[in-house]
């Protein structure tokens, strides 16, 4: 179902080709980073700390070095040293230890070898000798007076006064507008709730994995599965202490990242590896180190009060919200803080927002990163209201709803955008109004994402028989090839199938920034559409010179020069016609687009869960999901409900069952898709999916990135049905069956003997 | 760490009869059998040693038929659990037997799971050994001595530890016809829908009298102690009685307090005590329908 504002009319975008990947994909030809393999490979394994927390005293590589096989040892004292001043410390520190380990799984050494076996082996004998620390695992052991500190020089940032000592605090985020106290004293009711979450992982299917091989010149290639190749190649480089343009990264097939695929682990080992023993080296993670060494999503606690006008108006918001983004500072509490009241108007807020570091692995990002939390949050505390205020949830959110003009939390105003758009297209859909089953709860919430642009390159060649390749720097996560296709098929008026997409090497295409913030369709879709406008400019001179008149008397229509001018008619020229004649009229037909993208739409969403529990086992089933987002132009509306899909599976995942788990000394005990529960396919009911399209302004086809927002209602959208369902609010996640149940338990529901 | 499946130092023997088996087995105390293997893989690959020999027991036809003398199946410990479940006289008898034989990983999984393996691998949350017990089954086992039937209740002593002896494999296992309006059931808690690990498992099996009381009762629970755990209280309170109402909240306690669970990632001591008792009382509900039901057809 598609909710559409009147819009051009298109001949390709907006239709549903066949993916031009999706045939070697279903058919296992596709390949991806674990799939090259190389004549003389290594294989290279990392030897991972088994303490969450301890000073490296040494590290004796001499018996590894000394065993069968084994070509290359590397520990940290074979990369540069890092200052912490340096802009990318963490990373540097988190792909390979220098003095500390921060968190079991963190490497410290690497081996290559010429069987895996013998590496492993060869693993298993480098001997650390490690003076174990205590651990810090929460929230709260982090800012107890006397914490054992991770980083010993961590002063809190953005801290007023500045921070006198150091602390495990990394940084504090401020925003505020108009006065708080007036505002909670005008409100006719208030609330203050907390909640509390467990980090999560991206659960991608494809665990990380690269080659690379190092040549007598010193420059080497990566082959490696990222959302991004050009980073990949300037952290390779940082890491290594080498130039940019020694590396050459070329991006294989990704099998899933959702922002855990936007920083890297791998690549530096597996470079200096190869470098040591002139041989390219292969590095594939196994299941249980992507777990324990790659990137949740962060673990928070927040707290957060609301003041409001018995007429439904908001009119105050105090948000406390802490994130831990695991061993390193991270943006978690800052995103979480841009996040928490962006979709509603409300005059008097403050948002106080910490981020603050634990013995436990990194985060990274993950689609609309901190924002599920501060929704989970705000959405199940706005579903409360409007139940003890009377007013339906929907109508309460479109009368306190962000619209064009209304200033965002940090003051600048929205663009177009379609929120209530959103909120309306649920109200009006039949399912608002279906009928419940005993023991079903029916749930409703919003989210939000901001979405951004950052740099993009494209190239468009025309082949001599008139087709088209288009070369872009992002790599395809989500069906991004095929809406470069469609946007490119609108512009030249090429047959979608004729246009070939593809993701070009950091040595064949323009700079790209990584495939993060749902930007891919959006700025690189700019950046083709850039290029696709060139090309057209430079098609109409060579019709122009073929049929020997002025260049400005030919239009470009339907895929075709035609001549408007006034010298009698003159047959159209084809795409196909004008590059057979290339040579003739000026040589190879090449055009590129490069940009910095700005104005990226911002993205909401909301959804509708209908779901089941059993109160005697506190087992939730979800039984009819229904989901609108604005997509602005949808360019391929498979691929837009693929995202909404996809987004509301991982959501319904953190919602109910996902966690990390670890024992008291921080090692994590569920490091497997058997303990660490994503949903599985019959979990889930067919998720019905509802496009809305509030053109964006800032975008040729009017797209708004989809990648992202759609994770951000599910977790409140379960919890207000769980509520629905049990009469319980549940203020942690996950919402598992344990949990579940001693909430009906405590409720005095039945079986509570 | 080791992570990886090492399969350098390994052999793999394929013997076709119980006696080659029984004479490898004998012959290395660190071979190991495998049916499906797909317990066996995992535990290597997550670090537990090696076996020298890996022998594969699919091969030997007798420990993959499945057949009946009328009165009697005789069901071999590495057929297939898809086999089982695609097998008509089995379902319509044990349908809750075959229902826990289906709830095994995945399809995949499926083609090569046998009840065999998921009873002497000993794992206390395995699904089919609750079902094989309330159904009375009994293990044919072979080893250097020859050959002796046990009840399969008795294979299973702890975690990961089974009554066999060096050198013994389950050969079939052997499950008498069952008596009129009698009928099985089994229910797992899982998080998920499927490909998970037992939380709790339940089964029960009911034959009722004339008169639609229970005239016998068998209760097993899984994955909430070391071994499967009989409820003969449970078993009690229902005997010459409807099985509903009152009798019915008896099954419950019963069955909750015979648990000995433990707390770990999969659960707690309280949800799985408590959801035992849910567990045993709906086992009990559904087996006892179908029973009458079949009261019903006759």
């Amino acid at each position: 179902m598609t909710v559409t504002e009147s819009k051009p009319s298109y001949k390709y975008v907006g239709t549903r080709p066949v993916r031009h990947d999706g045939l070697e994909k279903v058919t296992g030809r596709a390949r991806f980073a674990a799939d090259l393999n190389m004549s003389g490979q290594l294989h290279g394994i990392v030897v991972r700390s088994p303490h969450a927390h301890a000073r490296i005293v040494s590290i004796d590589t001499s018996d590894a070095e000394a065993m069968d096989g084994v070509k290359a040892v590397i520990t940290g004292d074979d990369f540069p040293a890092v200052d912490p001043s340096h802009r990318q410390y963490d990373m540097c520190i988190n792909v390979i230890a220098r003095d500390k380990v921060l968190y079991e799984g963190h490497a410290v050494a690497a081996v290559a070898a010429s069987t895996r076996d013998q590496a492993q082996a060869a693993a298993a004998a480098v001997k650390v000798e490690y003076e174990v620390l205590p651990a810090v695992l929460t929230i709260d052991q982090a800012m107890a007076p006397g914490a054992p500190l991770l980083h010993a020089h961590m002063m809190t940032a953005g801290a007023n006064p500045p921070a006198e000592e150091p602390s495990n605090i990394s940084n504090v985020t401020r925003f505020s507008g108009g006065e708080l106290d007036a505002g909670f004293a005008e409100a006719d009711l208030v609330i203050e709730r907390e909640f509390t979450t467990q980090p999560v992982h991206q659960g991608y299917i494809e665990p990380h994995a690269c080659v690379a091989d190092t040549g007598q010149d010193g420059h080497t290639t990566i082959w490696c599965s990222s959302q991004g190749h050009f980073n990949v190649r300037s952290s390779t480089a940082t890491l290594l202490g080498w130039e940019n343009s020694r590396i050459r990264v070329i991006p294989a097939e990704i099998g899933g990242g959702f922002g855990g695929k936007t920083t890297i682990y791998l690549e530096p080992l597996a470079v200096a590896l190869s470098a040591k023993a002139g041989r390219p080296v292969k590095m594939v993670m196994t299941r249980d180190e992507v777990f324990r060494a790659t990137g949740p999503a962060p673990g928070t606690k927040l707290r957060i009060k609301l003041g409001v006008k018995s007429d439904g108006d908001l009119v105050a918001g105090d948000a406390y919200l802490i994130y831990t983004n695991g061993a390193y500072a991270g943006p978690g509490g800052l995103l979480g803080a841009m996040t928490v009241f962006e979709s509603y108007k409300i005059p008097n807020f403050e948002i106080e927002a910490l981020d603050v570091v634990i013995n436990t692995a990194r985060s990274a990002a993950y689609r609309a990163p901190a924002a599920p939390l501060t929704a989970y949050a705000m959405e199940t505390m706005l579903d409360e209201i409007a139940e003890e205020l009377g007013i339906d949830p929907i109508d309460f959110r479109i009368q306190n709803a962000v619209t064009e003009g209304d200033p965002s939390t940090m003051g600048f105003p929205f663009a177009r955008i379609g929120f209530v758009e959103c909120l309306e297209a649920v109200r009006d859909h039949p399912n608002y109004k279906a009928p419940l089953g005993p023991n079903q709860g029916r749930g409703v919430a919003a989210g939000y994402w901001f979405n951004i642009g950052e740099s993009s390159s494209a190239t468009v060649n025309l082949n001599e028989d008139g087709t088209a390749t288009v070369v872009t720097g992002s790599p395809d996560i989500g069906g991004s090839r095929a809406s470069m296709a469609l946007m490119a098929a609108e512009e030249l008026g090429i047959d979608v199938y004729d246009i070939r997409p593809v993701v070009g090497d950091t040595e064949a295409v323009g700079f790209t920034d990584v495939t993060e913030g749902s930007r891919a369709t959006f700025a690189t879709g700019m950046a083709v559409v850039e290029a696709c406008r060139r090309m057209v400019v430079e098609l109409r001179g060579r019709a122009a010179k073929m049929m020997g008149v002025d260049v400005d008397d030919i239009d470009w229509m339907d895929g075709q020069a035609v001549y408007t001018g006034s010298d009698g008619e003159k047959a159209p020229l084809s795409v196909a016609e004008i590059t057979a004649k290339a040579k003739r009229t000026g040589g190879p037909l090449t055009a590129t687009g490069s940009l910095e993208a700005h104005g990226a739409g911002p993205g909401f969403a909301v959804h509708l869960c209908d779901l089941e529990v059993d109160p005697e086992t506190g087992v939730v089933r979800v039984v009819r999901y229904t989901a609108s987002q604005d997509a602005g132009t949808a360019i391929h509306p498979s691929y837009v409900e693929g995202q909404i899909q996809g987004g509301v599976a991982q959501g319904v995942g953190w919602a109910l069952n996902e966690e990390y788990i670890y024992d008291s000394d921080g090692v994590m005990e569920n490091p497997s898709f058997l303990d660490y529960r994503v949903p599985v396919a019959s979990d889930l009911p067919m998720i019905d999916a509802i496009i809305v399209e509030v053109p964006n302004p800032a975008h040729p086809y009017g797209v708004r990135g989809v990648g992202e927002t759609g994770i951000v209602p599910p977790i409140p959208a379960v919890a207000n049905a769980i509520y629905d369902a049990t009469g319980c609010r549940i203020r942690d996640l996950p919402m598992s069956p344990i949990r579940v149940l001693d909430a009906i338990t405590s409720n005095g529901g039945s079986n509570g003997s | 760490m080791g992570y990886d499946l090492m399969l350098s130092a390994m052999r793999y023997a394929s013997p076709t009869t119980v006696a080659e088996a029984v004479d490898l087995l004998g012959s290395d105390p660190a071979a190991r059998v495998y049916a499906g293997a797909t317990d066996l893989i995992p535990q290597i690959r997550a670090g537990r040693p090696e076996p020298t020999v890996m022998v594969d027991l699919k091969r030997i036809d007798r420990l993959c038929a499945i057949g009946s003398n009328g009165s009697t199946y005789t069901v071999g410990a590495a057929a297939p659990t898809a086999d089982i479940c695609g097998h008509d006289g089995l379902a319509a008898d044990f349908p809750g037997l075959v229902e826990a034989s289906g709830l095994i990983g995945s399809d995949q999984i499926q083609s090569r799971s046998s009840w065999g393996g998921n009873l002497a691998n000993a794992s206390p949350a395995a699904d089919t050994p609750p079902s094989l017990i309330v159904n009375d089954a009994r293990a044919v086992i072979a080893g250097p001595g020859g050959e002796r039937t046990v009840a399969a209740a008795d294979v299973a002593t702890g975690p990961g530890q089974t009554s066999l002896g060096p050198g013994e494999i389950i050969v079939e296992f052997e499950l008498d016809q069952p008596p009129a309006r009698t009928a099985d059931a089994y229910l797992r808690l899982i998080p998920r829908t499927e490909m998970d690990i037992a939380v709790v498992g339940a089964a029960a099996r009911i034959t009722l009298d004339g008169d639609g009381n229970v005239a016998a009762a068998a209760i097993a629970l899984g994955a909430v102690a070391p071994t499967v755990v009989r409820v003969p209280d449970a078993e009690a309170a229902l005997i010459g009685n409807l099985p509903s109402g009152e009798v019915l909240g008896a099954v419950e306690a019963a069955a909750a307090a015979a648990t000995n669970p433990i707390d770990d990632k999969r659960g707690t001591v309280a949800y799985r005590r408590q959801v035992a008792g849910v567990l045993a009382r709906r086992a009990v509900s559904i087996a006892a329908e179908r029973a009458a039901q079949q009261g019903d057809q006759s």
